[in-house]
C-alpha cells in the first residue's frame, strides 16, 4: 500500500516537475524569439519590433480593486497609443502580471515580465512592492515608472520615478491646507496602521501639524485585520470634539467610516487624500453620505475637460467601472513614457539598458500633462512636481474647493 | 454614557461574531472537522442578498430567503464533493487543507463573478433604532434586530438538539460516530443536514454582518470567519452556549481594548485574552473536560 | 547500511542534485529569469516547511502560527544587518545575522511553548495562531530608530523616538525595515535546506527522537515508561521554531522590504506552509520538502492563466487532496494501480 502511495506521489511529482520545465521551455522559446527579433531589428527593418511595456499589480487578493485599476488602466492606454499609430512609428505591446500585494510575488512578477521581454516597468502598483522590485530594476537597469507607490523609499533609485504624490508631500500639503482655509480649531485622525501608505501620510501630517491654528485632538488606528468596525475611533473623535477628522486612507474602509459616522449622527468635516477618489463610485453607496468631504486629489473623474471625460468613457466602455486614480495615474504613466521616448527618439531596438538611460534624462526635460496634472515636471529624484487639487463633494460630485 | 455607547457596539459586533461561531461549533462538534470555508459562505450569502436585491429593488427578505435556500444548497454541496470522500482519512487536516482549497476557490469565483471592488451594502433593517437619554445614547436598529437574532437562533437550535429526534441523533454522532451508526443513526445524513444548519446560519450572519458594516467584497467574510472560529474556541468549541458567550466577549473585548487601551494592538490583545482564557480553562469557558482514555 | 540512513542519503541526495541541475541550467543560461528568482523562496519555504513538519509530523502538535517564528527571524536578523551593513563584511555579518535570527527565534518557540504546549489537539491549534497573529500585530506597532544616543523605542509612532536629526528609523512600524542587504543566494538557501534537513533527520533517528514521537503516539504510555513528556515537547516545539527562524533570515534577505503583513506572517500564510506538510505527507520531511518545492512553483507557471490561476489553483488543492488523502480513492488507485504495477513487476522479472 505504501509503495502504491509512494509511486503515485513520484507521478505526480515527475508530472508537475515536467510541467515546470515545459514552464522554462517555454520562457527560452520567448527569449529565442525573441534575441531572433532583435537580430532582424539590427538589419534596419522596423517593421515588426515593438516597445514592450509591463504593469505589475495585485489583481487578486484583498487589494485587487488597486491593482486592476492600474493594469486596466495601462493597457487602455497602449490600445489607445496603438490605434493612433504608436510610439515613434512603433507599436507598444503590453502585459501585466499579479502579485497580490505580497513583495516576493512582485519581483517573481517582474521577472516574468523579463522572460516576456519588457523593455519599461509601469508598477508595482504598491509602495512595498514597488521598492522591492525597485532594487531589481536597478541591477538590470531598467526603467522603472511607478503609477502610485507613493512611499518615499520608491524613488530611492535613480531609474525609478513615480507618477502620484510621495506620502510625506500629501501629509504636508494636507496639513498645509486645512491650516491655510481655517478649516477646523481641533482635528481627528483615523488611519490605517498596517498599512505603508495611510502611516507615511500619518506621520507627516502629525509632524507638519506642530504650531499650527489647529490642534491633533485623537489619532486613532485600525488594521487591515480589524475593519469593519470604526465605531470607536469615532466616537473617540466625538468625544475629543474633533470638528474635522482627517482620513489617510483608501476609499474603501472610508466608505464604512462614513457611513457609521452617519448612524451615529457624528459630522464633522471629512478631509481626504487621494486614495479616498473613487469613493463615489462605490456601487451602491449612498453619495448623500459624502456630502461636504474634502479631500486632496490630482484627479476626479467627473471632471469636465476633454481628457478625463473621453479616459471616463472609454474606461467605463471596456471594463464595466468607474476609473478612480490609481487608473488615471497609470494612464498618465504609460502617456509619460511615451512623450518621453519621442524625445529621445527611441527605437524598441535599443536595449534595456539605453532605454532606461535615455528615458533618464528624458524625465527630468519633460513637461507632460495628463489626467492627475496638467502640468507635470520631474527632479532627477524621481519626484514629480504637480499640484494637488483640492475638491470638494456637493450633491454627489466633486466640485473645485478654491 | 460613552462606556455605555461603547458597550452597546460591543454587543452589536459581538452578537454577529455569535451567529457566525454558531455555524462554526455547529459542524465542529458535529463533523470534527475545522470549516474554513465558513467565512466565504457568508460572504457568499452577502452577494445572493445584494444581487437579488438590485434585481428586484424590493423587501430584502426575499433577498434573505433565496440566500438561505442557495447558501443550504452550497453547504451540502461542499460538503458532498469535498468533504465526505475525506471522512475517515488518515489523518484529520486533510480535510482542513480541503476546507482551505474551498474557501479559496470561493473567494477567487466571486472575484471573477463581481470583480474586486467593495460595493455598498443596503441594510436589511430599516429601522432606525431607538434614542434614550435624551439622545444622549443611540441604540441602532440593526444592533437590536442582531441581538435579538441571535438570541433567537440560540434557543431554537438548543430545542432543535434536545428535543428532537434529528438534534438527538447528531448529539450521538459527535459523541461516537461508529456507535451512533450502530444504532441505526444514518451519519453521513446527519452531518449533511449539520452542514445544512451551518450554511443557513452563515447567510443570516452574512444579512447582519453587512447590514451593521455595509462593506463588501470578495474577502469580506474571511476575517469575521476566524474571529468568529475564535469565539467558538473561546467558549468552548462544540458548545452551543459556548459560541454565544465567546462571541459576545470576543466582540465586547474588542471594542473595549480599542478604546481603552490601543485601537493599534487591538487585535493582539484580543489573541491575548483568547490565550489566558485557554491556559486558565483549556477548553474554553464552556468545554466539555475531555477525559483521555489510554 | 540501514534503511534510515539510506533514506536520509537520498533525501540529501535529492536537494543536492536539484541543486547541481540548477546551477548547470543557469550557468548554460538555460534558466528564464523568473525559474531564477524563484529558487531562493523555494529553498525557504522548503526550509519551513521542515521545521513545521517536525511539529506537526513528528511532535505531532498542530501550528497554525509557524509563520510568527520566521517574522521574529526575519525582522532580529534584518534589525542587524541593516544596524551593521557599513560596519561588518558580508559573509561575518551574514553569519551573526543568522545566529540572532535563528536565537529569537528559538527564544520565542521556548517562551510560546511553555504555555502553548500545555493545550490539546485544536486548542493548541488556534493559541499557535493567536500568537501568530499577536506577533505580527506587534511589530506593525513597533519603532525603533538609532541615533547617536542609541536605540530608541516606541510602541505608538515615529516621532515619538525622540530622535536626533541624523537618526535613522530602522523599523517604521507597518512600513517595516527597507534596505536590508540582499545577502541571501541559491547556494545559501540550499546550504541552509541541507542543515535543517540534518538536524531534523537526526533528531529523529536519535534516542530524544524516538522518545518525541512516543509522545506523539501515546503521551500517557511515554510518561508512564520514564518519559519527560514536556521536556521533549520542548525541545521539538523549539528546534522547529529555531529552523523556521533560519527561514525568516533567508527571506528578510532575499527581498529588501520587510512588512510584517497578513501577506507573509499572517495566520493565512501559516496555513499554506500547512498545506506543505499535509500534501508532503505528514511526517515525510523529503515530502514536505519537494511539495513545497511544487506547490510554490504551481501558480506561478499558472501565470500564463492570469485571472484565472488562482482559481484553478485552489481547484487542483481539492482535487490533490481527495486523491492523495480519501480513503475510498487510495482503495480504488490500490485495486487498479496496484495490479498494474505487480504486473510489470512480474514483466520485469
Amino acid at each position: 500500500m505504501k509503495k502504491f502511495t509512494k509511486a503515485f506521489s513520484v507521478f505526480m511529482a515527475s508530472a508537475l516537475l515536467a510541467t515546470s520545465l515545459v514552464g522554462c521551455g517555454d520562457a527560452q522559446g520567448t527569449g529565442a524569439t525573441e534575441t531572433a527579433e532583435g537580430a532582424a531589428q539590427e538589419e534596419g527593418s522596423a517593421a515588426g519590433a515593438t516597445f514592450k511595456i509591463g504593469a505589475i499589480g495585485p489583481l487578486t487578493g484583498g487589494a485587487a480593486a488597486y491593482g486592476n485599476a492600474v493594469c486596466n488602466a495601462a493597457e487602455l492606454a497602449v490600445a489607445e497609443i496603438n490605434a493612433a499609430g504608436g510610439i515613434n512609428g512603433y507599436q507598444v505591446e503590453y502585459s501585466k502580471e499579479d502579485d497580490e500585494l505580497n513583495a516576493e510575488k512582485s519581483v517573481n512578477a517582474y521577472n516574468t515580465l523579463k522572460d516576456w521581454g519588457m523593455q519599461i516597468l509601469v508598477g508595482s502598483t504598491t509602495s512595498a512592492c514597488s521598492i522591492a522590485v525597485s532594487e531589481y530594476t536597478k541591477a538590470d537597469n531598467m526603467f522603472q515608472l511607478t503609477p502610485s507607490g507613493s512611499a518615499e523609499d520608491c524613488v530611492k533609485y535613480d531609474n525609478v520615478f513615480r507618477v502620484c504624490f510621495s506620502d510625506p508631500n500629501q501629509g504636508i500639503a494636507s496639513a498645509q491646507y486645512i491650516s491655510d482655509h481655517n478649516l477646523a480649531t481641533k482635528v481627528g485622525i483615523i488611519y490605517d496602521s498596517s498599512d505603508v501608505y495611510s502611516n507615511g501620510i500619518y506621520q507627516k501630517f502629525v509632524q507638519e501639524s506642530e504650531g499650527k491654528n489647529y490642534e491633533v485632538v485623537s489619532a486613532e488606528a485600525f488594521t487591515q485585520d480589524n475593519n469593519t468596525d470604526f465605531s470607536v475611533q469615532l466616537q473617540k473623535a466625538k468625544d475629543a470634539g474633533a470638528d474635522l477628522v482627517f482620513l489617510p486612507i483608501y476609499y474603501k474602509d472610508a466608505s464604512l467610516i462614513l457611513t457609521q459616522a452617519n448612524t451615529m449622527g457624528y459630522a464633522p468635516t471629512f478631509f481626504g487624500v487621494d486614495g479616498l477618489d473613487g469613493i463615489l463610485s462605490v456601487e451602491n453607496f449612498d453619495t448623500a453620505l459624502a456630502e461636504g468631504v474634502m479631500l486632496l486629489t490630482p484627479f476626479a473623474a467627473d471632471a469636465t475637460d476633454d481628457l478625463t471625460v473621453n479616459f471616463v468613457k472609454n474606461y467605463k466602455e471596456k471594463y464595466g467601472d468607474t476609473p478612480n486614480q490609481f487608473a488615471a495615474d497609470a494612464y498618465d504613466a504609460v502617456f509619460i513614457i511615451k512623450q518621453a521616448l519621442e524625445s529621445k527618439n527611441a527605437t524598441p531596438d535599443m536595449s534595456t539598458s539605453d532605454l532606461c538611460e535615455a528615458l533618464k534624462s528624458a524625465m527630468t526635460e519633460i513637461e507632460a500633462s495628463g489626467l492627475t496634472s496638467t502640468k507635470m515636471t520631474w527632479d532627477a529624484n524621481g519626484e514629480p512636481n504637480k499640484e494637488p487639487k483640492a475638491v470638494v463633494i456637493k450633491d454627489g460630485v466633486y466640485v473645485s474647493a478654491n | 454614557m460613552s462606556f455605555l455607547t461603547y458597550l452597546i457596539n460591543g454587543l452589536s459586533l459581538g452578537s454577529i461574531y455569535a451567529i457566525i461561531a454558531l455555524g462554526y461549533t455547529m459542524v465542529y462538534g458535529i463533523a470534527k472537522m475545522l470549516n474554513f470555508a465558513h467565512g466565504d459562505f457568508i460572504m457568499v450569502g452577502c452577494y445572493i442578498i445584494f444581487s437579488v436585491s438590485a434585481a428586484l429593488s424590493g423587501n430584502p427578505i426575499i433577498g434573505i430567503l433565496i440566500a438561505i435556500v442557495l447558501c443550504t444548497l452550497l453547504g451540502i454541496t461542499t460538503e458532498f464533493v469535498a468533504y465526505r470522500p475525506l471522512r475517515g482519512a488518515a489523518s484529520p487536516l486533510a480535510v482542513l487543507i480541503t476546507a482551505i482549497g474551498v474557501s479559496y476557490l470561493l473567494e477567487n469565483v466571486a472575484l471573477l463573478i463581481f470583480g474586486a471592488d467593495i460595493k455598498s451594502f443596503t441594510s436589511v433593517v430599516k429601522w432606525e433604532g431607538i434614542t434614550l437619554f435624551d439622545g444622549q445614547l443611540k441604540i441602532q436598529g440593526v444592533t437590536i434586530v442582531t441581538i435579538v437574532v441571535s438570541i433567537v437562533i440560540l434557543i431554537v437550535l438548543q430545542l432543535f438538539i434536545n428535543k428532537t429526534k434529528q438534534g438527538q441523533a447528531m448529539l450521538a454522532a459527535s459523541e461516537d460516530k461508529g456507535a451512533a451508526a450502530l444504532m441505526g443513526i444514518n451519519v453521513n445524513r446527519t452531518i449533511m443536514l449539520t452542514f445544512a444548519i451551518g450554511s443557513a446560519l452563515a447567510a443570516i450572519a452574512g444579512a447582519l454582518l453587512c447590514s451593521a458594516y455595509p462593506s463588501l467584497s470578495p474577502y469580506t467574510g474571511a476575517m469575521p470567519g476566524i474571529k468568529a472560529f475564535v469565539a467558538a474556541v473561546l467558549g468552548g468549541i462544540g458548545s452551543i452556549p459556548g459560541a454565544m458567550i465567546g462571541g459576545l466577549v470576543l466582540g465586547i473585548v474588542e471594542i473595549l481594548s480599542k478604546t481603552y487601551i490601543s485601537s493599534q494592538l487591538s487585535d493582539a490583545i484580543v489573541f491575548g485574552i483568547l490565550v489566558i482564557v485557554l491556559l486558565v480553562k483549556p477548553t474554553g469557558i464552556l468545554g466539555k473536560k475531555i477525559q483521555e482514555k489510554v | 547500511m540501514s534503511k534510515t540512513k539510506r533514506d536520509n542519503l537520498i533525501t540529501y541526495g535529492i536537494v543536492i542534485l536539484a541543486f547541481i541541475i540548477f546551477q548547470v541550467l543557469s550557468a548554460t543560461g538555460n534558466l528564464s529569469s523568473h525559474m531564477k528568482g524563484l529558487l531562493v523562496p523555494m529553498t525557504y519555504y522548503a526550509v519551513i516547511a521542515v521545521a513545521l513538519n517536525l511539529c506537526v509530523g513528528i511532535l505531532g502538535e498542530l501550528s497554525i502560527g509557524h509563520c510568527g517564528f520566521m517574522c521574529i527571524g526575519a525582522f532580529t536578523s534584518a534589525f542587524f544587518s541593516k544596524v551593521t551593513e557599513e560596519v561588518l563584511p558580508t559573509a561575518p555579518r551574514f553569519i551573526i545575522a543568522f545566529i540572532i535570527g535563528i536565537a529569537f527565534a528559538a527564544l520565542f518557540g521556548f517562551l510560546i511553548g511553555i504555555p502553548v504546549l500545555r493545550l490539546k489537539g485544536d486548542y493548541l491549534a488556534i493559541v499557535t495562531l493567536a500568537f501568530g497573529e499577536i506577533i505580527k500585530n506587534v511589530i506593525n506597532a513597533f519603532y525603533v530608530g538609532v541615533d547617536s544616543h542609541g536605540l530608541h523605542f516606541s510602541m505608538k509612532n515615529a516621532m515619538e523616538l525622540n530622535m536626533e536629526e541624523d537618526g535613522q528609523v530602522i523599523i517604521n512600524g507597518a512600513m517595516g525595515i527597507t534596505g536590508t542587504p540582499h545577502d541571501s543566494n541559491f547556494a545559501i538557501g540550499i546550504a541552509v535546506l541541507l542543515i535543517s534537513l540534518f538536524v531534523v533527520l537526526n533528531l529523529i533517528n536519535s534516542r530524544d527522537g524516538r522518545a518525541i514521537m512516543a509522545v506523539r503516539d501515546n503521551y500517557i504510555a511515554a510518561e508512564a515508561s520514564g518519559i519527560n513528556v514536556t521536556r521533549y515537547k520542548m525541545m521539538a516545539f523549539t528546534i522547529s521554531a529555531a529552523i523556521a527562524g533560519a527561514a525568516g533570515v533567508l527571506f528578510s534577505h532575499n527581498i529588501t522590504t520587510l512588512t510584517a503583513s497578513s501577506q507573509y506572517f499572517g495566520y493565512n500564510a501559516s496555513i499554506m506552509i500547512l498545506v506543505y506538510v499535509v500534501l508532503g505527507g505528514i511526517g515525510n520531511i523529503r515530502g514536505s520538502v519537494i511539495a513545497a518545492c511544487i506547490l510554490y512553483l504551481l501558480p506561478e507557471l499558472l501565470r500564463g492563466l492570469n485571472t484565472y490561476r488562482m482559481l484553478i489553483y485552489s481547484i487542483v488543492l481539492i482535487v490533490m487532496m481527495i486523491v492523495n488523502w480519501s480513503p475510498k480513492v487510495i482503495e480504488w488507485r490500490k485495486r487498479t494501480f496496484g495490479n498494474l504495477l505487480k504486473k510489470s513487476g512480474k514483466e520485469m522479472a
